[in-house]
């Protein structure tokens, strides 16, 4: 049985709790382990960069060395979370004073990392690790070629495309196709969203999010589908105020890709709380109805 | 390049001086010295349109020497961290990785582009996770438009309550059990030198 390490993250708490819902509810129907890391820490996010770079690793750190203890590797969702915890482990690897620093920070409180643990993203974990073909072996629920603009973002493919290729990322297309739904031409899929400009420098922010949705409207997606909850967020939550600021009338509902996956797999709705997003995707919900689940 | 320092106003040569400290220490750091100036960073970035600097400038005001001019300009505070620039650089610069390191010698020495308060968000969400081990978004909302547009916390007003009806966002904040570890390493990582 496929197991790992869970680490969450600050958002899934609270702003993506649909994400964290909804991967645990996909991973349990697929029959995959997750064991959430007790008492985890926020990963310092991009914000401790801009501060002080080896509080922001040695922080992220104690996240890592206390999964090193579970000796499982880690499943990340929150891409930025994913992204900050593979450069802590490129940080410590790169230079052993840097290593030793850190490793004298952890001292502090009880703790040590020496053996670095593989940080991986649910959809690198669906494709790579159970496979496309055991997924489709559990479908219950038709999607009936839902049309999906699969949003990658930024923090999951680049700056080392770890996941997949950084220009052109195929693996959640692959994933969306594999329960049924079909993927669209989006030319916007690795264009940023402009994550925390949303809150610092809102004008620039919209813009980003007008042209992500407008791509996504050009090609006749239904539904967007993300893997980060700053996207998800950005372009959700803020819809509204993108309508106002460009007088405009989208109503472009923005889900993550387990949500897709959990309804093709049978699981309610509620409980993977998309009862919860701002702008419903009707046609998914239409898809859980009638196949009365 | 030492020699040269002693040409430069000394506030340059202090602030040359941190960055060549910052730029080595990261890995690549130090292959900002082939920039070819081909502007592809600038290109590929989505938010260059809305900076004073452009991310190749940025390099540019580097070696002519104008550092200062770099940390007052709004670039650093408006780069994403999209890292696009970092993977299409033909010559292999750690861009993003470079723009970080400006906004901690930026954040060091207190030099700030004028009317453009993007950093006391940063400071505010490292003094969440000192408090409270995990970020707290309301909090840090709140906070940073007190701090930086009264307005904006009417402006958003809207968008807080819509999220807080659907539980996606917490009034309280969570805080760890074993909090004083975070402190703890956060208070040890704090007595290692700048960089």
């Amino acid at each position: 049985m496929l197991e790992y390490a869970y680490y969450p993250g600050c958002s899934l708490e609270h702003t993506a709790s649909p994400y964290d819902k909804s991967i645990r509810a996909v991973f349990s129907a697929l029959g995959i382990g997750l064991h959430e890391i007790e008492d985890w820490n926020c990963c310092g996010a991009t914000m401790y960069m801009s501060v002080k770079k080896i509080v922001g690793y040695a922080i992220s750190a104690r996240n890592l060395a206390i999964a090193q203890d579970m000796g499982m590797q880690i499943c990340a969702p929150c891409s930025s979370c994913y992204t900050i915890l593979r450069k802590t482990n490129r940080h410590i690897a790169w230079d052993p004073k840097e290593r030793h620093k850190i490793n004298e920070a952890l001292k502090a409180a009880d703790l040590s990392y020496d053996t670095l643990v593989e940080v991986r993203h649910p959809v690198d974990i669906l494709v790579t690790d159970l496979g496309l073909a055991e997924i489709k072996k559990r479908i219950k629920v038709p999607l009936k070629g839902i049309k999906v603009a699969p949003y990658y973002g930024c923090q999951i493919v680049r700056p080392h495309g770890y996941i997949d290729d950084v220009d052109d990322p195929i693996k959640m297309d692959h994933l969306l196709a594999a329960v049924g739904a079909q993927p669209v031409h989006y030319p916007s899929k690795v264009r940023c969203c402009g994550g925390m400009l949303m809150t610092t420098q809102e004008k620039v922010a919209l813009k980003l999010n007008l042209e992500l949705l407008q791509a996504a409207v050009d090609n006749d997606a239904d539904v967007i589908a993300t893997a980060c909850p700053l996207c998800q967020m950005n372009l959700e939550a803020y819809q509204k105020k993108i309508n106002k600021a460009f007088g405009r009338d989208f109503n472009m509902p923005v889900v993550y890709f387990s949500h897709i996956l959990g309804v093709a797999l049978g699981i309610r709705p509620e409980t993977m709380g998309l009862d919860k997003l701002i702008v419903q995707p009707e046609k998914l919900n239409a898809c859980a109805r009638e196949a009365r689940i | 390049m030492r020699q040269r320092l002693e040409i430069l106003p000394r506030k340059e040569a202090e602030l040359r001086a941190a960055f060549w400290d910052q730029v080595g220490s990261f890995p690549e750091g130090e292959k900002i010295k082939r920039c070819l100036q081909c502007g592809t960073c600038s290109g590929t970035c989505p938010v260059s349109y809305a900076m004073d600097i452009t991310p190749r400038q940025t390099i540019a005001l580097f070696r002519a020497g104008h550092i200062e001019d770099i940390l007052q300009s709004r670039t650093i505070w408006l780069c994403a961290s999209c890292y696009s620039c970092t993977v299409r650089c033909p010559v292999g610069i750690r861009i993003t990785d470079t723009l970080y390191a400006l906004k901690r010698i930026a954040m060091e020495k207190h030099i700030y582009p004028p009317h453009f308060p993007v950093h006391t968000l940063s400071k505010a969400f490292i003094g969440n996770v000192y408090k409270y081990g995990r970020n707290y978004e309301l909090g840090l909302g709140i906070k940073f438009f007190l701090a930086t547009n009264f307005v904006k916390l009417f402006s958003n007003m809207g968008y807080g309550i819509s999220m807080i009806r659907r539980g996606r966002l917490g009034l309280l904040p969570r805080k760890l059990k074993r909090v004083n570890q975070i402190r703890a390493i956060i208070r040890k990582a704090n007595e290692f030198g700048e960089a």
